[in-house]
């Protein structure tokens, strides 16, 4: 820091810098509680998402393969030409690396990880950061959801499940990709990619086989694929949820606590610049009270 | 406890109900009521647009059903419903407003999807106001009598 600076300017910044250091406290506790509600969100989901889940994998594995494929095409695997990316980003920024790791992720996953020309992919923003990503570097994008990804829900999602259900099932194309932020901990999120479509059931336990079905496995199998999509989609938007309160809360401590070291050593810095003024003008005194003694 | 069913609704959001002393539970089928008492053989069922009872003794719970599966096996009927709500949950002004609304849009004449829309809106409203009415009317007589369990 230069001498010149006054105390009172010094003042003025430890004022401004303890103001910062209260919105970003405020902001911490914020994130902290809708982290803590996320994560119930999670929990919450959890009991229908494993239950679905184990009864596509029995079912699946109840229908013989072949035959049956034509009835589900949720399930077709088909040479793939044109897929679409489902890109899931928080709307606000404030929340460390978050959205910039995701971006990444996206940017990687479709310029590297796909064989496909960037004509032949269909990106989805689902989240504001995402959005303005894709249009500030001209990136093809066929459709936007904002709003939603903060505190989501079921009604919110499902135009998104529709949206890539109709679009595979028509042709237009062949696979579905979701990238998002997965929550690990309050301090780990990692980027992660989620093939949405076509659906690959999980293994079959055979639990199942001796029941009975109303009306038959073939119509309730075809009616469990469309909740099982949507039940994905609603656990990675809480997953990405879940994800951006802790890395917000996160970077916030950080600010925080950024703010008041730097306040400590400002306060430092002043006292240093109160005393020298002191002295100084101690002695400026002392050499006037000297030159008038030495006057008389 | 032999002789009780475990009785829970869960959606992709949350748990709505749980009970582990059900007498009997009468769900809405996609094909037609459902009757389950306990040692029910293992079934998988999808569900239509309905209410759900699940009697307990003497008293009764009321739920609304919106679409999903029903699953029963060994005493544990689970329902995984696309939305369901618990009488007590259910607030009737809004499900009354709902309801005229679309009966208001309804007797205009708009496109098709309006009107798909519409009547979906009616039925859900009305299975909401008949649930909800059920808990209103609960405290008074032993509960409803009993439907025609064996569907």
């Amino acid at each position: 820091m230069p001498q010149a600076v006054t105390p009172r300017e010094i003042r003025r910044r430890i004022r401004s810098i303890k103001n910062t250091a209260q919105i970003t406290r405020a902001m911490e506790m914020v994130a902290a509680s809708r982290m803590r509600r996320a994560q119930q969100a999670v929990l919450a989901a959890r009991p229908y998402a494993d239950r679905i889940r184990a009864l596509l994998g029995d079912l699946a594995a109840m229908t013989s393969p072949q035959e049956e494929v034509r009835a589900f095409p949720l399930l077709q695997r088909r040479p793939i030409k044109r897929v679409q990316v489902i890109l899931v980003t928080a709307d606000r920024g404030l929340a460390g690396p978050l959205n910039a790791n995701v971006i990444r992720r996206a940017v990687d996953f479709i310029s590297h990880e796909r064989s496909e020309p960037i004509e032949n992919i269909d990106i989805v923003a689902v989240g504001r950061k995402g959005r303005d990503f894709l249009v500030r570097h001209g990136w093809p994008m066929v459709a936007e959801f904002t709003r939603i990804s903060d505190r989501p829900s079921l009604e919110a999602i499902r135009p998104i499940a529709e949206l890539a259900t109709q679009d595979f099932i028509n042709g237009r194309i062949d696979a579905v990709f979701v990238i998002y932020t997965h929550f690990i901990n309050t301090l780990r999120q990692e980027p992660r990619v989620l093939q949405l479509l076509p659906i690959e059931p999980p293994e079959g336990t055979g639990a199942i086989s001796d029941y009975i079905f109303e009306p038959d496995p073939v119509t309730v199998l075809e009616a469990l694929l469309p909740r099982f999509i949507e039940m994905q989609l609603y656990r990675v938007m809480l997953e990405a949820a879940a994800s951006e309160h802790s890395a917000r809360m996160v970077a916030m401590r950080n600010a925080t606590q950024n703010a008041l070291d730097l306040v400590a050593e400002l306060t430092l810095t002043y006292n240093k610049a109160r005393q020298a003024q002191i002295t100084r003008e101690v002695s400026e005194i002392a050499a006037g009270a000297n030159a008038l003694g030495a006057l008389q | 406890m032999a002789g009780k069913l475990h009785v829970e609704v869960v959606t992709a959001e949350r748990l709505v109900y749980s009970v582990d002393d059900a007498d009997m539970v009468i769900a809405p089928g996609a094909e037609g009521t459902l009757g389950i008492l306990p040692r029910h053989a293992p079934l998988i069922s999808l569900l239509g647009m309905g209410e759900m009872r699940v009697k307990r003794g003497r008293e009764e719970d009321v739920l609304t059903i919106f679409g999903g599966f029903l699953e029963v096996a060994n005493n544990v009927v689970r329902v995984l419903a696309d939305a369901s709500e618990r009488a007590e949950e259910i607030e009737l002004a809004r499900a009354e407003e709902a309801r005229q609304r679309a009966l208001a849009r309804l007797r205009e004449r708009r496109a098709d999807i309006d009107r798909q829309r519409a009547e979906m809106a009616l039925r859900r409203s009305t299975i909401r106001i008949a649930v909800a009415r059920k808990r209103r009317a609960r405290p008074g007589a032993g509960g409803p009598p009993l439907p025609e369990a064996e569907g």
